[in-house]
């Protein structure tokens, strides 16, 4: 067991789990934008869920009540995180659990392995899990010869697809039904060969593949949506019961849990709770809600394993306004009304945490030079800031990481020389004269260097008028 | 009223006509306008950038030159924005708590037009008219961070002569984002398209907003498709009487050919 964690706040090592895109988000982002599909599904998607979201919060009179709650819930376990997760550990434990303390992915995912590797078993079930996308579990336990089977349906799709996730709550959100029957077809076991594109068709499909895997599989894996540190339970909230068969069925369950999900007291799940399905799926409350505590004996597990992860959470910790990313319940809300999102999809910021939440959570786990464009794939035009159900501010947290990132150097001579001149009125004015007389720019501004001709890829650039404000004032 | 104009640095280069119209309306409702002419920038560039040192004296610079003045009246949803939620970060990021407070002062004397014309000056018919099709654009500045409402939206409906219709997903940003629109060019355009799309399914001949900057966007985007779609400011229509004609001083912040 070590506790390394609670001393020096490290982020999130290199080469190991999905926190780091290949490219930066410009790049990345044209090809999502050039994919008709893609922008078809996401367009619906998103206008549906909006709208569903909407529906079931305007029933709430205490909605902003709720919020406001949530956020400060947050903010209290942020502010004594050590003693809660102590206090959760002791829990577990009492109830018959084994809790480990993983500083980081590489250690997260040799603790997993071993722990199934312990078992005999060369497969695992999944229950949707972003901390273990976020590590790379999967692969760790591939590479010690352990399957591990995804049972969230759309999660399922993505791997069969050896996809990856584009959505927090619907990771194939990328795809259509014509490309997940082509997968089912091409990587399920024992699947029909005459199966159509009907949904309920896919659904039934998937269901036997996965029903014959619940039976045989002894080793589960799950994340956790809260951990009550009064109690020691964790709680899972899904929408397909496969969650809850993976929590039921087999003799040995491990789950892996970022250490910002524990909740003080049992009281507290009532405001998430509320808040959680109706931000997320748009329902007034989710199909099912698993809770265990430790091991029942004769009843679910009989051996329980809590794995607490950092992974750099305590370096985003460590900063009084970036902290407020570790609020995050993974509901996936900002995704839903992020215009940006909408158009270039999640595969473009690279990380797990794709949207607005990954633009402001993944360069902070990673350090903020690993996913230096991240902050900037934002127009901060708010919209996820009044969409979030526990009110983290993304739009300050984005400027605020955009003060930490490197910049390009002829960037910060520009930016330095426009602070410049703009402290000083005559020669502000002088420059504005002399913008207007070189006409640089030329015509509509096709003329423009990089990067600011990226404004005429599809924008004329306005003529300059003739005199100023400050000059027409001056001669009235 | 004494009002102290916050011109704005991108009213003042490129978009003088906003301003120069909301002197105009001002002085038509019997107010008294000022100029200070130490005014430069508010540092919003600066700020969402990354670059909130360089902005510190801007921000030092705003806060001194409209200390003076009880009421700062600003044609811009996003300036105002900067000035209310910005600034005193900027001087607390600093260690000047001092300056955070004088900007909190000057921040709360700081008006967005459409929240002075309604709010302060209890006014939603200015005497205006502008006898064309127009659809407003809610900038996300103005939206989100000052809740201004449908404040535009009153003012709009009040103008003799003008149809106002409503524009789809209107409450979607243009792309603009500031230096998000070079940063990520492909991205804030794909946005801008889809703002077009809906500002053309109206029919209107003008798009109308309180940003200039959003304003810029939109209007390159209408003037690169050679739409005949202008845009202009609120200011310039809430400014505009019989007496301009139908086209006389109006249409000045589009973005021409």
């Amino acid at each position: 067991m070590s506790r390394t964690f609670l001393g020096m706040p490290a982020t999130a090592p290199r080469g190991v789990g999905h926190l780091r895109g290949e490219e930066p988000f410009p790049a990345a982002a044209r090809r999502g934008l050039a994919d008709p599909q893609l922008r078809r599904n996401l367009g619906h998607a998103t206008t549906t869920i909006r709208a569903k979201s909407g529906a079931v919060i305007g029933e709430l009179p205490d909605w902003q009540a709720l919020r406001a709650a949530g956020s400060a819930i947050k903010a209290d376990v942020l502010a004594r995180l050590p003693e809660l997760l102590e206090q959760l550990e002791a829990a577990v434990t009492a109830a018959g659990g084994t809790v480990h303390w993983a500083a980081d992915a590489v250690e997260a995912n040799r603790i997993v392995t071993d722990l199934v590797a312990a078992t005999g078993s060369d497969r695992v079930i999944k229950v949707k899990s972003m901390a273990t996308q976020e590590i790379g579990l999967n692969e760790a336990l591939e590479a010690a010869g352990i399957a591990a089977v995804e049972t969230d349906l759309a999660e399922l799709i993505v791997q069969l697809g050896e996809d990856r996730p584009s959505h927090i709550l619907v990771p194939a959100i990328h795809r259509n039904r014509a490309e997940i029957r082509e997968i089912f077809l091409r990587a399920m076991p024992g699947v029909d060969p005459s199966l159509t594109d009907d949904p309920p068709a896919l659904a039934a499909a998937a269901r036997r593949f996965l029903r014959e895997t619940f039976l045989a599989t002894r080793v589960a894996v799950s994340g956790v949506n809260f951990a009550v540190a009064e109690t020691g339970t964790l709680a899972v909230v899904e929408s397909e019961g496969n969650g809850r068969m993976c929590l039921t069925l087999p003799e040995t369950l491990i789950t892996v849990m970022g250490v910002e999900k524990v909740v003080p007291t049992w009281r507290d799940l009532e405001v998430f709770l509320q808040l959680l399905p109706r931000a997320s799926t748009g329902e007034r409350m989710n199909p099912y809600t698993s809770m265990w505590t430790g091991v029942t004996p004769g009843d679910g597990p009989q051996a329980f394993h809590l794995v607490l992860l950092d992974n750099g959470r305590s370096a985003v910790l460590a900063d009084e306004v970036g902290r407020q990313a570790l609020h995050c319940i993974r509901c996936s809300a900002c995704l839903n009304v992020c215009p940006v999102y909408e158009r270039t999809g999640g595969h473009a910021y690279g990380s797990v945490y794709p949207g607005p939440i990954g633009a402001v959570l993944s360069p902070q786990l990673t350090g903020v030079e690993d996913n230096a464009s991240l902050p900037y794939a934002s127009t901060l035009c708010g919209a996820c800031y009044d969409a979030c159900p526990v009110k983290i501010n993304i739009p300050e947290l984005l400027v605020h990481l955009r003060d930490q990132v490197p910049h390009p150097r002829s960037e910060a001579a520009a930016m330095a020389a426009a602070a410049y001149v703009m402290d000083r009125p005559a020669l502000y004015a002088a420059a504005q004269r002399a913008a207007r007389l070189s006409r640089l720019a030329g015509r509509r501004g096709r003329g423009l260097p990089p990067p600011l001709s990226g404004w005429t890829i599809g924008r004329d650039l306005p003529q300059p008028p003739p005199r100023t404000f400050r000059e027409w004032w001056a001669q009235r | 009223m004494r009002i102290a104009l916050f011109v704005t640095c991108l009213a003042d280069t490129l978009f003088p006509a906003a301003a120069e119209a909301t002197v105009r309306l001002l002085e038509r409702l019997g107010h008294q306008v000022v100029f200070p002419p130490e005014q430069t920038c508010c540092g919003q560039m600066h700020v969402n950038t990354g670059y909130s040192a360089q902005a510190l004296p801007l921000v030092r610079r705003h806060v001194r030159t409209f200390e003076p003045y009880d009421v700062v009246v600003a044609p811009s949803g996003s300036c105002v924005g900067s000035v209310r939620h910005q600034h005193p970060a900027v001087a607390r990021g600093a260690g000047d708590e001092r300056l955070a407070e004088r900007a909190e002062a000057v921040a709360g004397r700081t008006y967005e037009l459409s929240e002075f014309l309604v709010d302060v000056l209890g006014v939603t018919d200015v005497g205006a008219y502008y006898p064309h099709r127009v659809t407003y654009h809610p900038t996300c500045h103005s939206l989100r961070m000052l809740r201004v409402a449908d404040r535009p939206l009153r003012l709009l409906r009040e103008v003799r002569g003008l149809d106002l219709v409503e524009l789809p997903q209107a409450e979607q940003c243009c792309g603009f984002g500031g230096t998000f629109a070079v940063k990520n060019a492909d991205t804030s355009t794909a946005m801008l398209a889809d703002k077009l799309r809906h500002v053309l399914s109206t029919g209107a001949d003008v798009c109308t907003a309180g940003d200039a900057s959003c304003l810029m966007h939109i209007g390159g985007g209408l003037s690169r498709l050679r739409t005949g779609v202008r845009t202009v400011h609120l200011a310039e229509i809430l400014a505009a009487t019989e007496r301009d004609g139908t086209t006389g001083r109006t249409g000045r912040t589009a973005v021409r050919a």
